[in-house]
């Protein structure tokens, strides 16, 4: 099966039919959904009614748009209206919104095909996809492993050929983490870059959807159909969306790239070697690579499991039994709220509103929810200090490879440690790019990360694709 | 400031509308104060003067014109509520009203 851009040029060429491509894909669904579940919800008829349209559009000398006949996966918290949006929780689990997300809206105008709902962590709230109230997804390249999270259905859809493209959602790496453990392509652009009108909300001040993608230049087409200002998001940047697939064969030369030292340490020996090796391709294709230097980098986790919770304890109180979703009956609407929400919300769900409670209550608030706030501004003048003397910053996606399944439920910190090197950007509200490296010892997928500015993701993305041509021509070492 | 008594986990869950088992009160009594031991890092941290952030982007007030526009429409919005009547949603009992 091609790429997006292979499957778009084609359809739009008149020399495949959108049906025949969406048809390949619903076949490799049937063939392996059921031992991965990376859906929540199929939506074949949809697809194959979209697919049609496609064609005729083609037929009649109509032009079917950048993404014609494209078959992509969506997180199950982007709103289709009329069709289910759960976030992977019980307290969503019948609820049709009433509105299209504007991400969903740009894709089909675009032409593409939306051929199903992607399972995830609950709310967004996980790095492994175990924490959905309908089960876990499996890694499509081990399935006793976990697919990262929490957009882990999306990247195992896409590293599964069950769509082309897929849309998710990085709150602190939930698009980039699991793209790595898949082995698949996935962007975090600048915050406001991507409009969050019908993105479910977890963390609003670090929430932004982006990409996954099979290669760097379908990222960049993806990207480009749902970037641009949207005066339905009032956090949207007012800027037309970047062009970016004419900056991928631009090269690196020139270029000042540091590797992220802190971000470095503690990460397994395989992933530090994949960085090492990446680091020489990028010299080798004319980059001048340093060591940086972000120090508050380190306490990036620890402010991030604060703010993050504390937003979320606010976004999440919408859940009360009122308004849709789940309601368990009590006696007085008190009652209510806490029956309906005891039962509708999973174990970590309800961990990380207890947390956010707590960042947020009197006594503790400035201790804190105010810190936490106050280490955000050191890390964002880290980040200002080192790009004065960098274009970009690389750093590995994840420390380790793709875990087992269970290996990490019982310890939440454990868990939240995987993480650890995607926050920072989400703090900063900067993109990042995760392009996959090479594999680990256990011969599982590894991926990397180029860090740029706010706003960026041009500059990012042509050395993405430097680093992605590198795995090619077999510059980059042992790494392919 | 680190860790979390079980009171004031029963506090927490009270304030945040969650009816936790006794189960889930000692689960994570334990768990949050493994967190908050791991955040504790933070305090330490001299951060006299530096202003805090709460969002990445510098944005002021968005406004639009005051131009009405098309909502979403009230009986798609209602169908999706656990209860309505009269085109409104409907709730329990809220405080010493006759039943």
């Amino acid at each position: 099966m091609t790429g997006a851009l292979g499957i778009a040029g084609d359809v739009r060429a008149g020399r495949r039919s959108a049906r025949e491509v969406v048809e390949e894909h619903l076949a490799a669904i049937a063939a392996r959904e059921d031992e991965l579940h990376a859906f929540n919800l199929v939506l074949a008829g949809e697809a194959r009614a979209a697919a049609a349209e496609v064609d005729r559009r083609v037929a009649a000398g109509e032009d079917p748009g950048p993404l014609a006949g494209v078959p992509v996966a969506l997180k199950d918290n982007l709103c289709t209206r009329g069709i289910p949006t759960t976030c992977s929780s019980r307290i969503l689990a019948d609820w049709r919104p009433p509105y299209d997300a504007t991400v969903v809206r740009r894709l089909r105008d675009a032409g593409a095909v939306i051929v199903g709902k992607t399972n995830m962590d609950e709310f967004a709230m996980g790095s492994s996809t175990e924490n959905s109230a309908f089960g876990p997804t499996r890694n499509p390249h081990d399935p006793t492993r976990v697919p990262g999270g929490s957009s882990g259905g999306s990247a195992a859809a896409v590293a599964a050929g069950f769509s082309a493209l897929a849309l998710g959602s990085d709150t602190g790496g939930s698009i980039r983490q699991p793209a790595a453990l898949c082995g698949v392509v996935g962007v975090k652009p600048t915050y406001g870059r991507v409009s969050r009108y019908g993105l479910v909300a977890f963390a609003s001040s670090l929430d932004q959807v982006g990409p996954l993608a099979g290669s760097v230049a379908d990222a960049a087409l993806a990207l480009e159909v749902i970037a641009g200002h949207d005066p339905a998001d009032s956090t949207s940047v007012a800027q037309p969306a970047p062009s970016l697939l004419g900056e991928l064969d631009r090269g690196v030369d020139g270029l000042r790239i540091g590797v992220l030292s802190e971000l470095v340490e503690g990460v397994d020996p395989d992933v530090g070697t994949r960085l090492a090796e990446a680091a020489a391709a990028l010299e080798a294709a004319g980059a001048k690579v340093d060591d940086a230097h972000i120090p508050a980098a380190r306490l990036g986790l620890s402010a991030y499991y604060l703010i993050a919770t504390a937003e979320a304890s606010s976004n999440l109180a919408r859940y009360d039994g009122v308004r849709y979703g789940l309601r368990v009956d009590g006696d007085d609407v008190t009652a209510m709220y806490g029956a309906t929400r005891a039962a509708g919300f999973g174990a970590e769900v309800k961990r990380r509103i207890m947390l956010g409670t707590y960042a947020l209550s009197a006594g503790y608030y400035d201790a804190y929810y105010g810190q936490s706030q106050r280490v955000r501004t050191l890390l964002i003048r880290d980040f200002e200090a080192a790009y004065e003397s960098y274009d970009l910053l690389l750093a590995p996606t994840t420390p380790t490879t793709a875990f087992p399944l269970g290996a990490k439920t019982d310890d939440p910190l454990a868990m939240y440690l995987s993480d650890v090197c995607t926050i920072p950007s989400n703090l900063a509200g900067h993109p990042a790019i995760a392009v996959p490296y090479g594999r680990g010892d256990d011969g599982l997928p590894v991926g990397l990360q180029l860090l740029a500015p706010a706003l960026g993701e041009a500059t990012m993305f042509r050395a993405a694709a430097a680093l992605e041509a590198s795995l090619r021509s077999g510059t980059g070492a042992s790494a392919a | 400031m680190a860790g979390i008594s079980r009171d004031q986990v029963v506090h927490v869950a009270r304030l945040a509308r969650l009816d936790l088992s006794e189960d889930e009160l000692d689960r994570f009594t334990v768990q949050l104060g493994a967190v908050l031991e791991h955040v504790a890092g933070l305090e330490a941290l001299d951060t006299a003067g530096v202003p805090p952030t709460a969002h990445p982007l510098p944005l002021v007030n968005v406004l639009r014109d005051d131009v009405p526009a098309p909502s979403l429409d009230r009986d798609e919005v209602l169908a999706q509520a656990p209860a309505a009547e009269d085109g409104r949603f409907r709730v329990p009992r809220i405080l010493g009203e006759a039943p």
